[in-house]
Order: structure tokens, then sequence, then C-alpha cells
């Protein structure tokens, strides 16, 4: 069941004019600049699907930058977000997509500033419901159906061991897990799905472990 | 999980001598871990957002594109007038569902029930039956667990996106949901809010999603009134006694197979229906610059 909770239905609040396009493209933003960990200094936005063919008139250009400049889908700044870009320094670069992705409304951002870079694809499937598919070239493998968390972490022992200890110490019982990485030592990725809902205290926990880049929470 | 379809939604909810927005609230305090004054309080605010979106709306309210806007007002003078034929209650939804969406298309705050494309028909049909009904500010709450819980049994079990599933998935859910939580604030029972889902729904199915020049505008804000319209009439349908023929979770099986169905072109595209029209290109040429999906 991906709508798991009543306010998946009876929300989100947020600007208009479309949950689809405007607040879940918003959230694809706030996702992004989440798990980046900071607000980038560039942007490259690349748009596919019915997400190319409307998004001028959808907002979804500004709901997507009002994301990665932290806002909320029902936050009104939403409206002049490009122009809060360019005051705070954030280059933002627009591309319209051809080809077709296996869902209407799909988004690649890729973002960064000197200190890094992070390539996230989203997917907003409706209601304002988003779904991240891709960190990094990792695909996601989720069900959509569970809370769930991903780590970037340095490819290392007991990285993993670590976070496990991490939950289990906080009563979280881990459903499904996967772990994937590029190259041997280089960074790694953990998509962690949980039976109970991961709150921020136990992110920060995780944060300060060794060798963890990124932890983010991708699902409630 | 403690209901999936319609008919474990009702069984439950009869079998326990319950609303159907108590066991909503239920399932969400198990899904959630959170209390029920959370819960409830959340739903709440929701609410308040509603109220706000439809006092903003019959104030007067254009969109940036100037398609959409104003009709709100005209309604509201036309009831105060008197020499309406449909209903009071009926026309007043339908000028709140427009006040609410005419304030989404001008980029306003607005609670989405569930998208923001239907955002008006669920708000719309609450206010204007609270007027004959007078209910508590809880069961003002109540009357959105319960759209919510169909809302949540048509969402897994079909769609609720006019790009997956046409405007029979937006609207025709948004209208589904009000006709059941109007029953229920009525005083009908669990079989009845779910008759009435079905007598709503089964008169949307095919309905497209043809925005005019993509937006979410024409006919939207039109779609909205008269789901709303749809949704009272049936709720009324179910009170005196009406059943569907087919039961609800049927019908609902059967909204997300003529969606599957459905060509894209019918699919939040712009490129069928009133999106293709003459005037339609027309519009969507002066407001983009282009006719674009030629």
């Amino acid at each position: 069941m991906k709508y798991r909770s009543v306010f998946d239905i009876i929300g989100p609040v947020m600007i208009g004019p479309s949950s689809s396009h405007t607040a879940g493209a918003a959230r694809i933003g706030r996702a992004a600049r989440s798990i980046f960990g900071r607000e980038p200094k560039w942007a490259h936005i690349y748009f596919y699907g019915s997400f190319a063919e409307t998004y001028r008139g959808h907002g979804t250009d500004v709901a997507i930058v009002g994301g990665l400049l932290d806002f909320d889908t029902f936050d009104e700044r939403i409206k002049r977000s490009l122009e809060i870009a360019a005051e705070r320094g954030l280059e933002i670069h627009f591309h319209k997509e051809a080809c077709v992705p296996d869902h209407p409304n799909t988004a690649r951002l890729h973002i960064g500033d000197e200190e890094g870079e992070l390539e996230l694809v989203g997917v907003s499937i409706g209601g304002g419901k988003i779904e991240i598919d891709e960190i990094n070239g990792f695909k996601i493998r989720l069900t959509g159906e569970h809370p769930s968390i991903i780590v970037i972490n340095n490819d290392r022992f007991g990285a993993i061991a670590n976070v496990a200890h991490v939950l289990a110490k906080n009563e979280i019982n881990i459903g499904y897990m996967q772990v994937s990485r590029k190259e041997k030592g280089k960074t790694a990725l953990m998509t962690i799905e949980t039976d109970q809902n991961v709150d921020e205290t136990i992110l920060d926990e995780i944060r300060k472990l060794p060798n963890i880049l990124h932890v983010a929470k991708i699902n409630e | 999980m403690l209901f999936r379809t319609v008919k474990e939604l009702v069984e439950l909810a009869e079998s326990r001598n319950k609303k159907i927005s108590d066991i909503m609230i239920e399932q969400e305090m198990l899904m959630s871990g959170k209390s029920r004054e959370e819960i409830v309080s959340r739903m709440e605010k929701n609410l308040e957002v509603m109220e706000q979106a439809v006092e903003r709306g019959l104030k007067g309210v254009a969109s940036r594109s100037g398609l959409t806007g104003g009709d709100a007002v005209l309604l509201q003078a036309y009831i105060e007038k008197g020499d309406f034929l449909s209903g009071e209650i009926l026309l007043d939804a339908v000028s709140k569902a427009v006040a609410t969406n005419e304030v989404n298309a001008a980029m306003g705050v607005i609670c989405a029930t569930p998208t923001a494309g239907s955002a008006g028909v669920v708000p719309g049909t609450l206010f204007a039956v609270k007027n004959k009904l007078h209910p508590s500010r809880e069961q003002m709450v109540a009357f959105l667990f319960t759209a919510g819980a169909i809302g949540y049994v048509i969402a897994n079990n079909a769609f609720i996106s006019g790009a997956t599933g046409g405007c029979q998935a937006e609207v025709g859910s948004a209208a589904g949901m009000a006709a059941a939580a109007i029953v229920e604030m009525a005083g009908g029972t669990p079989s009845q809010c779910a008759e009435a889902t079905a007598i709503t729904l089964k008169n949307m199915l095919g309905l497209v999603c043809d925005p005019v020049a993509g937006l979410v505008e024409v006919p939207c804000v039109k779609r909205n009134a008269m789901g709303a319209a749809n949704a009272i009439v049936a709720a009324d349908m179910a009170l005196a006694g009406v059943k569907s023929r087919i039961p609800c979770d049927e019908v609902i099986e059967a909204m997300f197979r003529v969606g599957q169905a459905m060509p894209q072109t019918l699919k939040e595209t712009a490129q069928g229906g009133l999106a293709a029209t003459p005037t339609g290109r027309r519009l969507e040429a002066k407001i983009f610059g282009t006719a674009k999906n030629e």
C-alpha cells in the first residue's frame, strides 16, 4: 500500500495549483537538499514526461527550487523562489528531456557546491506523495510502503554494523535493507526500510557515526 | 492494516458499532504510533486551511493566466438573490467548491483532498452541508477522516490523479469521498456511506483529464463544481435507502480498468478533449506564446 497515512489523502497543505506538479515537486527538491545536507550552490534540474510538458503552468520549476531552498509545500515564498535563489547565489539550470520515463512525473536533480555533489531522481506519484528512485546512480529499491532512510557512507568495515546498532538500540526493527557500492573503498549506500518511524534524534545519532556522509529520511 | 477495501472498512465499522471516521483514526494511530489527540489536532489544522481558502475564494481571486476566477463571487450573489432552481445547500456547495479551486488556480494555499485539482469538492460540500446539519467542530473534523478513509482505499486500489487515471480518478475520487462523509455526518450507516460513494463514482466513470493549456484551471474548477453536486445527490439517494447494484469496491475496480484503458491524450497531457478544441488551443497559444502540443 503506497498511501499509508490519512494525511497522504487529506493533505498536504500546499501552494497550488497541482499536488503532483507543485507540491510533489517541492518535496522532491527538499528531499535532494535534505540528503545533500545543505543548500547547494548550483543545480541542474531535468524534467521528464508530464513534468516536462507542464512545468511552466504548474509552477514545477519554482516549486522544485523552493524545495532546494528548504521551503515546505505551503510556503508562500515558493512563488518567488527563482528570485530568492538568485539572491542566495544558487545557480539554477532547467532542462526539458524528451525521453519517456517510467512514470509521467519524474525529475532528475544534479546539485552541488565546492565540497561535493549529489544526483537524485524523484518521482511524484500523485496527491503530493513522492518516491526517490535513484541517488548518485544507485537505484533505490524500496516498496514505498514502510518508513525508510538512506545512508551514504565511506565504504569501510563497521559502517553497516554501526548503523544497525543505533537502530537496534532505539528499538527500531529493520524490515528490508539493501547495501550497494560502485567501487570497493569508495562511497556506498544503505537503503533501510523500518517497521517504526525513525525520528530526527536517531538520524542525528547516525550522522555522528564515523564514515557517515549523508543520512536522510525518505519515507514516513 | 485494519482495512484495504471499502467492504472491510464497512464491516469493521458496523461490527464494532463505530463510524468510518473512527476506524480511520484508529488506523492512523496504528500506522503512525501517534496519539488520537495529535492526529485529530493535525486534521483540524487541515480544516482551518480549507476554511481560509473558501473565505479567500468567496472574496474573489483570479489566476495569473486569467482563465479562472470570480465565479464563486457570481454564484454567491446569485444565491443571495434567492431565485435559484437547484437547492440552496447544493448551490452553496458548488460555490464553495469553485471558491477553493479558484484559490488553487491562483497559487493560493489549499489542502489537497486528495489532490489540488480536486481540492474543492470535500470542503465545498462540508461547508455547505454544515448549514443544514449544524455539526460540532469535532464532527467537521470527523467528516475529513471519513473522506480520508474512502480516498485511502481508492488510492491504494486504483488511482487518484488525472495523469494516471483521468479526472474520474481525481474529481471522481474526491466526490466519492465527500459523498460518504456527508452520509456519515447526516447520521447514515457505514453501509450507506459506501452506497453513496459507489453511486457517485459510477456517475463519473470515463471522465477524462483534458486541461486547457495544461493548467489546473479549465475545466477543473467547473469539474469540482459538478463533483460537489454529484456527491450531495448521491448522499441523499443513499440516505433514502437507494443501493448501488454494483458494490463499491467493484465500482472502484471498474474505475481503475477504465483509467488504464484511457489513452494518454486524455490523461493530463493537454492533447485531447477540451484542451484540443479550437478555443482551447487559442487560449494555450495566448498564454504560452506558442501552441504547445501540435
